[in-house]
């Protein structure tokens, strides 16, 4: 279990307060002309030696994407964009960063803005986050007020900005490229890679895009030293990590864990346990909507972390673990998933478009089992015919839930379409 | 070059193209909706997944540039089972309606549907309905049947110029829309029909006419302006049906205006079908031989110097040499073809030639448009005005009517004083087009068919000298003809002789009654009322302002209608070819005049088509080189300096929809003039 001295986000529970003040109490702003002065180079390799894996939910090293970007401007301009639109069902840990820690995420900013050579930086904050786009907003300005950004950043000499852009509430816009083009006031599309942002990103010019959680917990990383953050968790999936818990537990909760945590201890230790007991489990989604479920005999020892929950072909994604109680309807579960996902599919490539909406059409009669035995190999299929064939990952995040379900809960699939049919056939019988 | 093994076969291949070109290259067939070579790779379709080493997952090879040491795959059982997927999800909301469908026979989706469907459905949902568009009278549309592949909207962004066409809603609610209806406001709009590749944009008026097995195709040159786009001409019995482009990469790419795509039911109308006679002040139908007759006592029984002839916009280069060699044989001296009155220097070849080539807009750096609106003179060279503005690194100015072309330009000025100005180093742009590599200057009838026509030019030529418009290579030098068949003429001669009157002197002549006979050969754009008793003898094929006022008819055949030659604005003769035979009695024109030659009693030297050619290919290399664009090298000199009139150049073309006979009489090109001329709301399926 993580030590209290080793949390970044001391306020993640709002306990003081979350403007300037507060935060430079917590450490924030301390030295940050100190650790520009150390030069890009030097920032780019602590990230990488810390073993930071993006936090958005691919688990990309962080410091191998800032070294992407060119080392010297060609003429145009570099840029970081910070992904805030949080829309993955069950995520809420940017929100938390926005709410109560938003200058850690700004002086994240312009520690990784200036590692990567650029003099601006974007937050595309979801449209929903109102209240959390507002305290930005404000915790931005406190910035420039204290002259912590602006020409002459924390007296460093570098000029830097931070422009808050607010989406529009598509989940789409969260996946980087199409973000990108939302940013450019286009509809919210993935681009065809390659060309990859850091060649070609904003406005055609190089950029990072980069989750809010990666971003936030740079500047700690740095102070406290890359060996720190790498001798959390095991090798590989190193740090610290904000775990968000929904669903049937006693106690809901967002939570600062050290990476490879027992999934168990995460649920005992915080969230008060299952509702009902542990045997009351049914499954768990560990890392949000798009990583598939996993049944109880693999929650008993699975570790959070990315290799861990790979092993078991699921993802560690977003952290965002949704239990599932033994009163849950597993396949309504996921039925609204698909749906989640239709909705959202952008339309643009084919598989996704006529695939999501196909997934849940037959996810739906699969709730009231009203369908072939037949048609669960063939659902599985569908979901092959997507996975793999789109031009960003929301493809494959619609398929994979479903290829859980069936994986790991078919016998419940099964005897849905059995007790249909008893039930049809008794109904003809009276 | 990289070397890139495309199914166990190496093979070297140009740098920065994409991995689907490469296969085309290795000879193998990938399937695709949304890529077009002239079109930003969208790849959305996700048809031409093809397997990549080192890849994980399939790549679409549309978007993947090649690179060295790629190894590519496609033909292994994992491309074969993505392009299942594809096409299986394509198909799912697709309508079963071919049978129905416009599209059917020439459907991408039903032929690609042939290798990679499978015989029968896994999708036991309800299908996606989607409410049609209302785009204007010439696109019909289906949306149901749309695949989302965003070729028209590419086209319509980047081709085209009009940003009307785009995406709304998101998922399976995509819908290709214009958000607000309306018509779609190019004159380009044909085109997307060509490039849908399933049924959801089809031609509107062709709707319900034919299946495309049923057609026959005849490879032919489109007369609606003077570029001379390759066109294929679909015609059924006697009839055509529709006209559609063909790739041609000198002169229309693979793009044709809507004019020259949809005029073709013209065809039909107002046609002359037989000879007609003037007797007791109305016309009687005639047979030719009557009619023959007739024209052949008039032109004996008339002094030459009283005799005048004017060939038209529409006419073939062998019927003006026919009449040519008549005229001369007696003795007549007026006769031309610059029915508009353009200033163009008979004499100077660069005067009335498009000199740096259709394609050699692409290379220039600098373009001033003096009195020309080439979105409607010539919608596809404004394509090509465009394409070379989107690569970036031109300036373009104009001076004349201020419009919007599709591109940015800087407007100098309305009129003449502005060239002046230009010309003489004041206006600033001077200075860009003598600092260009490549500048270009692109002259319109309207700066030249004006009293002061000569003089415009010679100021032209002033600028052209000054600035260095003609240099090594290059002749940036360029007149935009508005006729298909000036440039034909112009090369054949079929000006004034010595002492001869030009087309304004032969009408005056007629009304003040120093010209007894008029010979007008297809020419309908003069004002006709202003003949005065001279005996009019017209051969064409419309029953349009000339045959009106004629005296004497005698019906010829439209460009579809007859094996003839055009030369486009470039100096390229070009091959009409038959496609259905004229109406009636009507026949080919040279063979007309061929006919009165013998009534005339001065037979023509030839006898057949290919004696006739001979005879084109001696008057000028033009015809002798078939194809080839054959501009002038050199300026010389130009116009004739003198005083300008001020006022403000004026596009010839009002109406682009309707400028000759038969656009005239084509009920298509009413309707769009209807509503987007005079910008009245489309007819929808309520009206009447």
């Amino acid at each position: 279990m993580l030590q209290d001295k080793d949390r970044i986000f001391t306020n993640l529970y709002a306990d003081g307060d979350w403007g300037l003040k507060g935060a430079m109490a917590r450490g924030d702003w301390d030295g940050t002309k100190d650790i520009l002065a150390k030069g890009r180079d030097w920032i780019i390799k602590e990230i990488q030696d810390s073993g930071l894996r993006g936090r958005g939910g691919a688990g990309f090293p962080t410091g191998m994407k800032w070294s992407f970007m060119p080392k010297k401007s060609d003429g145009r301009p570099h840029y970081l964009v910070v992904n805030a639109d949080e829309s993955e069902p069950g995520t809420c840990k940017d929100r938390e960063i926005l709410r109560h820690d938003p200058h850690k995420l700004i002086e994240g900013c312009l520690i990784a803005g200036f590692a990567m050579g650029a003099n601006a930086a974007y937050i595309y904050v979801r449209g929903e986050f109102y209240n959390e786009a507002s305290h930005l907003e404000l915790a931005v300005q406190q910035a420039y007020d204290a002259k912590l950004l602006g020409d002459d950043a924390c007296g460093s000499g570098w000029k830097f900005d931070v422009f808050v852009h607010r989406g529009a509430g598509a989940y789409i816009c969260g996946e980087e490229t199409a973000l990108i083009e939302s940013l450019e006031g286009k509809k919210g599309q993935p681009r065809l890679k390659p060309p990859f942002p850091a060649g070609v990103g904003l406005y055609g010019c190089p950029t990072t895009v980069n989750n809010v959680e990666s971003i936030a917990v740079a500047p700690t990383i740095i102070r406290r030293g890359a060996a720190w953050f790498a001798g959390i968790g095991r090798p590989k999936n190193s740090g610290t990590k904000l775990f968000c818990i929904s669903g049937h537990v006693n106690k809901p909760c967002t939570v600062e864990e050290a990476m490879s945590i027992p999934l168990k201890e995460l649920l005992e230790k915080h969230c008060g346990g299952v509702r009902g007991g542990w045997d009351n489990l049914l499954a768990v989604i560990p890392g949000g909507s798009s990583v598939p479920a996993l049944p109880k005999s693999i929650c008993d020892t699975v570790l959070m972390d990315f290799d861990a929950l790979r092993e078991h072909r699921s993802g560690l994604g977003t952290a965002a673990v949704i239990v599932m109680d033994k009163s849950t309807d597993i396949v309504k579960a996921i039925a609204r998933l698909s749906r989640f996902y239709m909705h959202e599919s952008c339309g643009q490539c084919t598989p996704c478009r006529e695939g999501t909406g196909w997934l849940y059409r037959v996810m739906q009669r699969m709730v009231k089992g009203q369908a072939e035995l037949s048609e669960i190999d063939m659902l599985e299929e569908v979901t092959r015919q997507i996975e793999g064939h789109t031009i960003c990952a929301l493809g494959d995040a619609a398929a994979w839930p479903v290829q859980g379900l069936i994986r790991n809960f078919r016998p419940h699939l099964e005897q849905r379409i059995r007790d249909y049919k008893a039930a049809i056939t008794a109904q003809a019988a009276e | 070059m990289p070397k890139v093994t495309i199914d166990g076969e190496t093979i070297e291949v140009p740098a920065g193209i994409t991995v689907l070109q490469a296969c085309e290259i290795a000879g193998k067939e990938v399937p695709r909706f949304c890529y077009h070579e002239r079109l930003s790779v969208a790849g959305n379709c996700r048809m031409c997944l093809v397997e990549m080493e080192k890849s994980p997952k399939p790549v679409a090879s549309c978007a993947m540039p090649v690179a060295e040491g790629q190894v590519i795959k496609t033909d292994t059982p994992l491309v074969k089972k993505a392009r299942n997927g594809v096409m299986e999800f394509l198909l799912i909301n697709h309508p079963l309606d071919c049978p129905i469908c416009d599209q059917g026979g020439e459907c991408d989706l039903q032929d690609q549907a042939m290798s990679y469907g499978k015989d029968s459905s896994r999708y036991h949902e309800n299908k996606r309905a989607v409410p049609d568009k209302e785009i204007g009278p010439l696109v019909k549309t289906t949306m149901t049947r749309c695949i989302h592949c965003t070729r028209c909207v590419r086209f319509s962004t980047e081709v085209a110029g009009n940003e009307e066409l785009g995406a709304v809603f998101r998922g399976e609610h995509m819908e290709i829309d214009t958000y607000v209806e309306k018509a779609l406001t190019s004159e380009l709009s044909g085109n997307i029909v060509d490039l849908c590749p399933v049924g959801a944009l089809t031609s509107k008026p062709y709707a319900f006419t034919a299946r495309p097995w049923e057609l026959r195709k005849t490879e032919s040159i489109d007369v609606f302006d003077a570029l001379g786009a390759s066109i294929r001409v679909d015609a059924r019995g006697g009839e055509v049906l529709r006209v559609l482009p063909r790739l041609n990469e000198e002169t229309n790419e693979e793009w044709i205006g809507d004019k020259s795509r949809h005029a073709v039911d013209g065809l039909k109308r107002q046609r002359l079908d037989r000879p007609y006679l003037r007797k007791d002040g109305k016309l009687q139908p005639v047979s030719w031989a009557e009619a023959l007759t007739a024209a052949a006592a008039k032109l004996k029984g008339t002094n030459a110097s009283r005799i005048g002839a004017i060939a038209g916009d529409l006419v073939d280069a062998e019927s003006v040499a026919a009449l040519k060699d008549i005229l001369a044989g007696l003795g007549v001296a007026n006769l031309d073809c610059r029915q508009d009155g353009a200033k163009i220097d008979p004499a100077n070849r660069a005067s009335w030639l498009f000199n740096s080539t259709v394609q050699g807009i692409e290379d220039a750096d600098a373009i001033l448009l003096i009195g020309t609106n080439p979105r409607w003179e010539s919608p596809v060279l404004n394509a090509r005005i465009r394409k070379r503005y989107r690569a970036g690194g031109v300036k373009i100015a104009a001076i004349g009517p201020q419009l919007d072309l599709r591109y940015k330009y800087e407007y100098l000025g309305a009129g003449p004083t502005t060239l002046a100005d230009v010309a003489s180093g004041k206006n600033a742009f001077f200075e860009t087009l003598k600092n260009a590599a490549k500048p270009m200057l692109i002259i319109g009838m309207g700066a030249l068919a004006r009293a002061d026509g000569a003089a415009v030019l010679a100021l032209a030529g002033e600028l052209a000298a000054k600035a260095g418009i003609v240099k090594d290579g290059w002749n940036g030098f360029n007149v935009l003809n508005t006729a298909a068949g000036r440039v034909g003429a112009l090369e054949l001669g079929f000006v004034p002789g010595a002492n001869g009157r030009d087309v304004a002197g032969i009408v005056e002549g007629a009304s003040k009654g120093e010209i007894d006979v008029v010979y007008l050969l297809g020419a309908d754009e003069i004002d006709t009322s202003k003949l005065g008793k001279a005996f009019v003898i017209y051969q064409g094929h419309h029953g349009d302002k000339g045959a009106h006022r004629a005296d004497l008819v005698l019906p010829g055949a439209a460009y579809t209608e007859k094996n003839a030659t055009y030369v486009n604005v470039e100096g390229r003769a070009q091959h009409a070819r038959i496609a259905v035979f004229p109406p009636g009695e009507a026949k080919e024109d040279w063979k007309i005049l061929r006919a009165l030659s013998d009534a005339l009693g001065a037979k023509l030297p030839y006898d057949t088509l290919s004696q006739l050619r001979a005879r084109l290919a001696k008057a000028s290399p033009v015809f002798a080189e078939i194809e080839t664009a054959h501009p002038a090298a050199a300026l010389g000199a130009l116009g004739k300096a003198g005083n300008v009139d001020p006022a403000a150049f004026v596009s010839p073309i009002d109406n682009y929809y309707m400028t000759d006979p038969i656009s005239r009489a084509s009920a298509t090109m009413a309707e769009c003039t209807r509503v987007y001329v005079k910008g009245e709301a489309p007819r929808t399926g309520t009206h009447g």
